[in-house]
Order: C-alpha cells, then structure tokens, then sequence
C-alpha cells in the first residue's frame, strides 16, 4: 500500500511535470515574452499593454482597505486602457511576500504597488534584484533606487470622523478596535481622539487592539468587548466592516474605515474616513511611462482628494454635519492642521507646544498616545 | 490493520442473487492497483468540478490549471519555492507522525513550531557576534530544544495521569504564540521597526546557507535527514519496535514489559524538536527575523500531511512537496484574475476528492447480493 501511494505520487508529479512543460511549449510567444519582460521594456510587445500588478495583504472583498486599493485598480484600468492591471490577494506579510512580488516582476510588470506595511523589507529585497521594475510601497519608509512610497493624511478625515463622534455620543465613552500598533494606525486614533474631544472635552477613547488587519470574528468580538465597557460609538482602523456590525447588534453607532461601509451596517455607520487611490495610481502610471517617475514619498492629503469623508447617514443632525463640513474646509484651505499644539499625551505632559505643528517626521514615527485615549500602545 | 474483512476473492462470486444491495467492504489487503488509481481517479474529479465552477465564474478552466502547474513546477523559480514552502512541512509532519505512530495526538506542532522559531531567534539576538559556525549549530540546537521541550510539557502529565495530550498540545499552541507576540510586540521589538510586529534583522552569520540563486535553505537537508533518521529508528532500532508495539496495542505492549510512560515522553521530545526545527529553520532561512505571524499554519497543515502519508517518512517529504506546490501554483492562479476564494476552493476540492478516495483503497463498494456463507 505505501509503495502504491509512493508510485501514484511519482506518477502525479510525473504528470504535473509533463503538463506543465506541454503548457510552456504549447504557449511559446507568450514565454518568450515573459523572459524579455525581467530584462527591459516590460510585455511591450504584447499588445503594446503596460503590465501593472497589485498586491493586496486581504482579499479584494474585504470591504475595505484592499477593497479602495482595488477600487483604485479598476479606475486606473478604466482611465488609462493602455494599462493592463492584475493582482494577487490574500498574500501575508511574510516569507510568502517576497515570492509574489517576485512572481510579479518575472512576469514583465513594470510597475508594482504592493499595499501592505508588512511588506516593506521584500519589496526592498525583490527591487535590488529587479532594478527595471518599478516598486510602490504604500505606508512604508523604506526608499530606492526603483522603490517609491506613498500615503495620506487620513488623519484629516479621521479628525472629521472623530468630530461626528464627539458630538453623537451619549456615554461620552467611545471604542476604537485598532489593528496593529504601529504609526499609522496611532495616528489614526490620535486625530480621532483629538477631533471628538475637540467638541467635547469629556470625551474617553477606549482602544483594543486585535493584532490582525484582516479577521471579521476577531474584529467583532473586540467591537463587543469596547461597548460590553460603556462604549457607544465604535470607530475602527480594520480592514472589514465587522466593528460597526457589532455595534448595530447593540444598537449602537459606528464608524467606518476605508470605504463607504455604511451599506453593511446602514443603521449604524454614521460615517467612514475613506482612501481615495485612483486618480493617484493614474497619475504615478503615466508617470513612469513618460519617464518622470522618481522615487519620492508621497503623503496625500483631503486636498489632493486621496483622503475624505463618506457621506454622513441621515441620524446625523444637521447642525454637526455643518460643524463637519466646515472643519473639512479649513484643512482643505490650509487654515487647519489635525497635529497643531496645544498637545499633551495620556500623562497630561504636553508634547507640542502651542502654535507648534508636529514635523512630517514625528507625524510618520508617531508612538504615544494624546490625552483622552484610554489603552496602551505595547512597548 | 485489523482483520475483520470479508473474503476478498469470493465477492463476485455467482449464485442465486436476493435483489440488488449495496455494502461496503473492508479490503482485507488493500489493493495496490486502488491505490494507485483512486487518488489519480480523485484528482482528476477534484478538477473536473473545479473545471464546471471555474467555466460557471467565466474562466477558462485549462488555462488556470496550466497557471497553477506552471506557478508550482514551472521554471526553476517554481520549483525552487515549492521546496522552501515544503521544508518547515515536511519537518512538522516529520515530527507529528512519529507522535501518531504511537497514537499520541499531538495537535501541538504549531507551538513546537513556533517555540522554536523562539529559541533560534534568542541565540542570534543575545549573541549577533558569533561567527557562522557556531551560530548556527547554536541555532539549531536552540531551536530543537525549545521544540522538545515544548512537547515534553504535554507529555509529562499525559505520562503520569493520563491528561489527554490532545487538548494540552493544542492550548500550548496559543502560549506559544501569544509568548512570541508578547516578545515582538515588546522587549524584542526592532527599535527602528516603526513598532510594527517584527524584531530586528539577524546578523548574516545566522542565516542558512542557500542553493544559488534560490531560496532554498539548507532545511531541506534536516528534513531528508529526519526523515532517512526517522525511518531508521522505527524499521531498525528497538525504540522503534517499541513505539510501533505500543501504537498497535498498548495493552501487549506493557505485557511485553515496555515502559509507555518513558516513551510517551521521548516520543514527545523528539516530535516537539522536529517541528521546533522546523521554526529555526524558518527563521534562519527565510526571514532572517522573528515576526508575528511567522507560521501561516504550518503545524496545522503539517497533520492533514501525515495522514495522507500513512505516517510514513518518506511518503511525507513528497506529500509536502504536493502541499508546497499546491500553494505556490495557488498564487500563481490569481495572476489570472481568479480570486483567492476561488483558488481555496480549488485546493479543497482536490483534498477532498483525495482524502474521500483514500476510502476505495481501504474498502470495497460492492455491488449485488450479499455474501453467501
């Protein structure tokens, strides 16, 4: 019997083997293709297409954070037909990483926007490896020759949000379920705090961190403990809805992330900071191929529209949306800026002195949490 | 095998039938020619249903398959990463089968796993100035310890009260991991990792040497040996007996005077310092970092591994290499557009439709009246 097993394993290699080679030989243009897109050039010949692939840390249905990334894929396929834009989903941040941007460079893309944190250090390797391929890391730090970086300043629209938040509660208790504890998700919950405080100063900011972007049970379940503490309004930095979902169980409010998420939970979501990737994705396309590209790091901001505002639900009174909207003018005019001392940090002390702005630099290294938030960021 | 089945060669045997009827069979020798032909069968019908679901989702079910095939074993880059992603399981499974072997459940590869990852991780982090050829023996005697003991603390209690090693091993998976998150996430943490989950990158000394241009690490090399060492130790040695007696029947086993609780706990030591192997290697061949996350469920696929190869060694090496491929061409099939779900889907029909054949090879369906006496 186990001889039996060993002989059909052969014998399934054996075909994998067979097939696999029948497939190159069967498809010889489109593998010579593939072998001159590694080198220069980039599938120019196939079909006079640009290759541009994605790389998403959850799956494109996540409602969310890969979801708008996606979004931002299909304009970019819609605006500029020349371009012919794939992507792999579901790919962790780990050795697995490092295989698929691999993959993607040695199938003639030539540029590669890979959308997770986690993703920093394989991009980074795969690019020395890849010097005709362009790399876009969203969120990272790390920069190259053919490695750009680029973000927004959710922390506008979070400031919004958090605004909406303040003056909603009831409890003047709100939960905010946070992924990671990195930067970008402190920031978040910094502008948030600041924004809902700055309507009413009594406000509490519980957090819980899941330590997961993507997992709908984990991320419910945390939405629950925060309003099982006295929370009623649930804000989030996840990549799915499961938060707000929670909170309409109970009866309670939500904010979204990412995208429009008020159609998974319409009697809760009050509103949604959302990413906005399309016209930047356009713009660093065309970029590339008129040769213009560089390896920057760009930070977006309401202004250039990468980061706004989902439309308010209808239980938000007017007199806040008003509030909101005004706000949301001042940061688009430059009059208001989110990171604007007087700030102090959870122990009271102030960290930005009044008529201070926080620098890019600390903005992007942010690792303490202002005044209001109740939670630690694991040290 | 127990030998409970009905005659064999009788079961078409002719006479006055009493209407139609249909049983199962135990074979009583599983047959040879099933099992080579009912898992192709299997395949070949896991991709047939794949094939009407993929046509119904409006992709061509050729050209996908032709992608996974590709992606897995189609240029030397393919191959060469179905390997990487077979080394930590082909160790995992390594280490649960011999657990198995003896009928110990131990569930726990994936905290063995990870307590490994942990102790090699310690050694290059306290000590970044040893040169290579102490490191990474240091590593690897790390890692393997870690491992061991991790199995041993299940071991003990089953030893001396019969605690069931299946819940204990399984809840020492979340300590575990909940111990490496608590070291990435806090004293262990990369200083200039921008508090993302990961520690700081290990000197070069500690990483395994790799094939040329690949990333295949010299892991592949402990699992062959493990697995040459294993089948020595079960077909060759007296220990070996013992733990395939034991699995057999406990009972005789102690009639026969072998002592259960000592091998209980080697068993466990030497299952726990595979898969312990398996997370070294890991972090010294690929990520060259302890991170969270660092298994995406390699103790776990590592049992499904086992089983499919009966428990034995060298059937092990190939079915992860099937396991590996089966996820790398899994990547692969999504640059054409097919989504992750559905490539999930994929790989779970084709161990379905396996492991539901597996079924054919042990009994027999058989058609006609029931057996005479």
């Amino acid at each position: 019997m186990k001889k039996g097993i060993r002989v059909l394993l052969m014998l399934l290699l054996a075909l994998a083997v067979a097939v696999a080679a029948a497939g190159c030989g069967g498809q010889k243009p489109a593998g010579e293709s593939k072998s001159g897109g590694n080198t220069a050039g980039g599938g120019q010949d196939q079909n006079q297409k640009m290759k541009v692939a994605f790389v998403y840390v959850g799956p494109v249905g996540d409602a969310g954070w890969s979801w708008a990334h996606d979004q931002g894929r299909k304009y970019l396929a819609e605006k500029l037909p020349w371009v012919e834009a794939t992507y792999m989903e579901n790919v962790p941040e780990g050795a697995d990483a490092e295989r698929v941007l691999t993959e993607l460079a040695e199938q003639g893309n030539k540029i590669i926007f890979a959308t997770s944190f986690g993703y920093m250090d394989y991009v980074i390797n795969v690019a020395k490896k890849y010097p005709n391929v362009i790399f876009m890391h969203c969120s990272g730090y790390k920069t190259a020759e053919n490695v750009g970086t680029y973000f927004g300043a959710m922390e506008e629209a979070r400031y919004l949000s958090g605004m909406v938040a303040g003056k909603m509660t009831k409890k003047n208790v709100l939960g905010f379920v946070a992924a990671h504890p990195i930067p970008e998700v402190i920031r978040g919950i910094n502008a948030f705090t600041l924004g809902a405080r700055s309507v009413n100063p009594n406000v509490k900011v519980k957090v819980v961190w899941t330590n997961t972007w993507y997992d709908p049970a984990a991320e419910k379940q945390a939405a629950l403990s925060l309003l099982d503490a006295g929370a009623d309004i649930i804000a989030q930095h996840q990549d799915t809805p499961g938060p707000q979902q929670a909170a309409q169980e109970r009866g309670a409010y939500g904010i979204g992330y990412d995208s429009d998420m008020s159609q998974f939970a319409p009697n809760a979501t009050l509103t949604s900071p959302v990413w906005n990737w399309g016209p930047y994705y356009v713009k660093t396309v065309e970029a590339v191929k008129n040769g213009t590209w560089k390896p920057e790091q760009y930070y977006g901001t309401m202004k250039d529209g990468i980061v706004d505002l989902a439309p308010f639900n209808k239980m938000v009174p007017q007199d806040v949306r008003d509030l909101v909207e005004k706000k949301k003018q001042e940061i688009i005019d430059g009059k208001f800026f989110v990171f604007q001392g007087p700030i102090k940090d959870q122990s009271g002390k102030i960290r930005v002195q009044e008529g201070q702005k926080m620098s890019q630099e600390d903005i992007l290294g942010f690792n303490w949490f202002v005044e209001g938030v109740e939670g630690e960021i694991p040290k | 095998m127990p030998a409970t089945a009905a005659p064999q060669n009788t079961s078409r045997s002719s006479g006055p039938g009493s209407g139609p009827v249909l049983t199962w069979e135990k074979r009583l020798e599983p047959s040879r020619l099933m099992a080579v032909v009912v898992p192709v069968i299997s395949v070949i019908l896991a991709l047939a249903v794949g094939a009407i679901f993929l046509s119904a989702t409006g992709f061509q079910p050729l050209k996908v398959y032709q992608s996974m095939l590709n992606g897995a074993v189609g240029s030397k880059y393919g191959i060469s990463e179905t390997i990487v992603k077979a080394i930590p399981l082909m160790l995992a499974g390594l280490g649960v089968s011999v657990a198995f072997r003896m009928l110990l459940w131990n569930i726990g590869a994936e905290g063995q796993f990870y307590m490994g990852a942990f102790g090699a991780s310690w050694v290059a982090l306290t000590f970044p100035h040893l040169p290579a050829y102490i490191m990474l023996p240091a590593m690897f005697l790390a890692g393997g310890l870690m491992g061991a003991l991790w199995g041993l603390l299940p071991a003990l209690p089953r030893a001396k009260w019969g605690v069931n090693e299946v819940i204990t091993t399984l809840m020492l998976n979340y300590v575990a991991i909940l111990w490496v998150d608590y070291l990435v996430y806090g004293p262990w943490k990369d200083p200039r990792g921008f508090n993302f989950p990961l520690t700081a990158p290990f000197s070069d000394a500690a990483s395994l040497p790799t094939i040329a241009g690949t990333r295949v690490h010299v892991g592949l090399i402990f699992a062959l040996v493990a697995a040459v060492l294993l089948a020595i130790i079960l077909w060759r040695t007296r220990w070996g007996y013992e733990i395939r007696i034991i699995g057999e029947s406990a009972r005789a086993a102690r009639y026969a005077g072998m002592n259960i609780e000592r091998n209980i706990i080697l068993v466990m030591l030497l299952s726990g310092a595979l898969a312990g192997l398996a997370g070294m290697s890991e972090v010294a061949g690929i990520t060259h970092r302890l991170q969270h996350g660092i298994s995406p469920g390699y103790g776990y696929t590592a049992i499904i591994i086992a089983w499919l190869a009966k428990l034995h060694p060298a059937t092990i090496i190939l079915v992860s290499l099937l396991f590996g491929g089966l996820i790398v061409g899994g990547y692969s099939v999504q640059t054409s557009g097919v989504p992750a779900a559905t490539v999930s889907m994929l790989q779970g029909a084709i161990l379905f439709f396996v492991l539901g054949g597996e079924i054919l090879t042990r009994y027999r369906l058989h058609f006609g009246r029931k057996e005479g006496k």
